[in-house]
């Protein structure tokens, strides 16, 4: 239990780090941290396949496309455009309505109780494996066309049009 | 019996760690001696016997060049990339089964140092993360060759990823398993090796395996004609030694990941027919294992000396246009042939 407060803690501290750096590349490079301690989190909750899915996917491709973005930009504190008044006060208002969004989930999760999940071995390839693909087959294939659609957008916005070229 | 598993597993990682980092060092050596075979000349000769003390020579003269943080860098970072390179390529190692197990007295020794039951994905995961060396170092140096460098390895890493993922999930649809131990304890004897069943897997995965170390003729993101020297252009002293020391223990463990998927392990012919007791079997094998990866490590100097760089705009194509697709059409055989073979023998 006490690895688990230390790595929440440690969440916790590198996502604030993320919002608070300066400079956009630090702030990637903490939450590349920050996805690193969820691997953690669930490597604890005896999740292998999801930890090292979130580890490659996350944060070896992901973030790599975020750090490269960033690094072409080239954003600096000179370049950084000033937000007026208005955009913050904004921004804090909606802030704290996820603030108390989240506090009223919270009581609503605390009076139902908490799920004990009897099978401990549920994360594991094999028995995941066996789920996804029998229980949650229809999901399972409906969010794989979610990201194919996703792809095809993508080549789609890639192509050079035949007029302008 | 806490305490030994402990020692057992702490002499284990220390002599895997020693192995490689000696390989490396070797490899440096063997390069050049390679280079000048293949150029019909002598190579490196002065240092020691046969030049046997070049590497040593080496590692001290780089020890002693002055080191130098440029001015406009980011120091932390600058210091951060060739770490997270060097810390990247060594803990890979940690997954492959380097033989069977040994007998000593009553214990019983597993010369694996993890058997975790997604070792090929810890693996890919590990491979992932080392293009964060490249791309910390290349941004932090403040060079725009750097940078041009960095992007490059990461875009060229990405790309080749999915590659070599694609041909892992084929051979993963014939052993069924994710643990590199039983991938390999399937492939006794000779017959059985994976190499038989996945010749296109594994064709996709050695070129895949040449892009992600950064080889020739994938090396553009070191492309001295376009950029000067690339990503580490700006580093001198002992951290440039730890990037090109980098790239040869990545060299080091892709060839024993090939060894270890395709071609066996520590498997060899006639295995169980010699009449040998089950230590002796485990000896042999790790020597067999170590020479099929300096078989391999060979190719990959070889292939140095005999292939030309590719264009960036070729090798993109390669991997987006070719080898995507071939993978995936290798997937789809080995389904298919796997329905075929389960339905009517």
């Amino acid at each position: 239990m006490s690895i688990f407060y230390f790595v929440a803690f440690l969440s916790i501290f590198f996502a604030l780090m993320t919002i608070f750096a300066k400079n956009p590349v630090h702030s990637v490079l903490y939450l590349v941290i920050t996805f690193f301690t969820f691997t953690i989190h669930y490597i604890l909750l005896n999740a292998q396949f999801l930890a090292i899915v979130n580890f490659i996917v996350y944060m070896g491709a992901i973030m790599v496309l975020f750090l490269f973005v960033l690094m072409l930009l080239n954003l600096n504190k000179d370049t950084e455009p000033l937000k007026s008044n208005l955009v913050k006060v904004m921004g804090v208002i909606a802030g704290m309505c996820l603030l108390v969004t989240l506090a009223g989930s919270f009581r609503v999760l605390q009076a139902t109780g908490v799920d004990i999940v009897e099978n401990t071995e549920i994360g594991l390839v094999g028995n995941l494996g066996k789920v996804l693909f029998s229980e949650f087959l229809l999901p399972f294939e409906i969010s794989s066309i979610l990201l194919l659609t996703a792809m095809v957008g993508a080549v789609l916005l890639a192509k050079n049009d035949p007029k302008n070229a | 019996m806490e305490s030994a598993l402990l020692l057992e597993k702490t002499i284990l990682v220390v002599a895997v760690f020693a192995i490689t980092l000696f390989i490396a060092m070797y490899s440096t050596l063997v390069e050049r001696k390679v280079a000048g075979f293949m150029q019909a000349r002598f190579g490196p000769d002065r240092a020691g016997p046969f030049g046997l003390l070049q590497p040593l020579a080496d590692g001290g003269k780089f020890f002693f060049k002055e080191e130098i943080i440029p001015a406009g860098a980011h120091k932390a970072l600058f210091i951060a990339g060739p770490t997270i390179a060097m810390f990247t390529a060594c803990i890979s190692s940690a997954v492959i089964p380097w033989g069977q197990e040994l007998t000593i007295g009553d214990r019983v020794i597993t010369l694996q140092v993890a058997d975790i039951n997604v070792g090929v994905l810890y693996i890919f995961g590990v491979v992932a993360l080392g293009v964060y060396g490249i791309m910390i170092g290349g941004w932090a140096s403040n060079n725009k060759y750097a940078l041009m460098g960095a992007v490059r390895a990461a875009s060229q890493s990405i790309s080749y990823e999915i590659g070599m993922g694609l041909s892992l999930i084929a051979l993963l649809m014939v052993t069924g398993t994710l643990s590199l131990k039983e991938i390999v304890a399937q492939q006794e004897g000779f017959v059985n090796w994976n190499i038989w069943v996945q010749p296109l897997g594994f064709l996709i995965f050695i070129v895949c395996a040449f892009a992600e170390c950064n080889r020739v003729p994938f090396d553009l993101a070191e492309c001295e004609t376009e950029l000067i020297g690339g990503y580490n252009v700006e580093y001198s002293s002992m951290k440039l030694a730890f990037y090109m020391f980098a790239e040869y223990i990545n060299m080091f463990v892709s060839s024993s990941l090939m060894a270890a998927l395709y071609f066996g392990g520590y498997n060899f012919p006639f295995m169980y027919d010699l009449g040998l007791s089950q230590n002796w079997i485990t000896i042999i094998g790790v020597l067999v294992f170590f020479a099929k990866i300096l078989a391999f490590i060979f190719f990959f100097m070889w292939i140095r000396w005999t292939v030309p760089r590719f264009r960036y705009d070729q090798l993109m194509r390669l991997g987006w246009k070719i080898l995507i697709p071939l993978a995936v059409a290798n997937i789809v055989l080995t389904g298919i042939v796997t329905i075929v073979k389960d339905t009517y023998f």
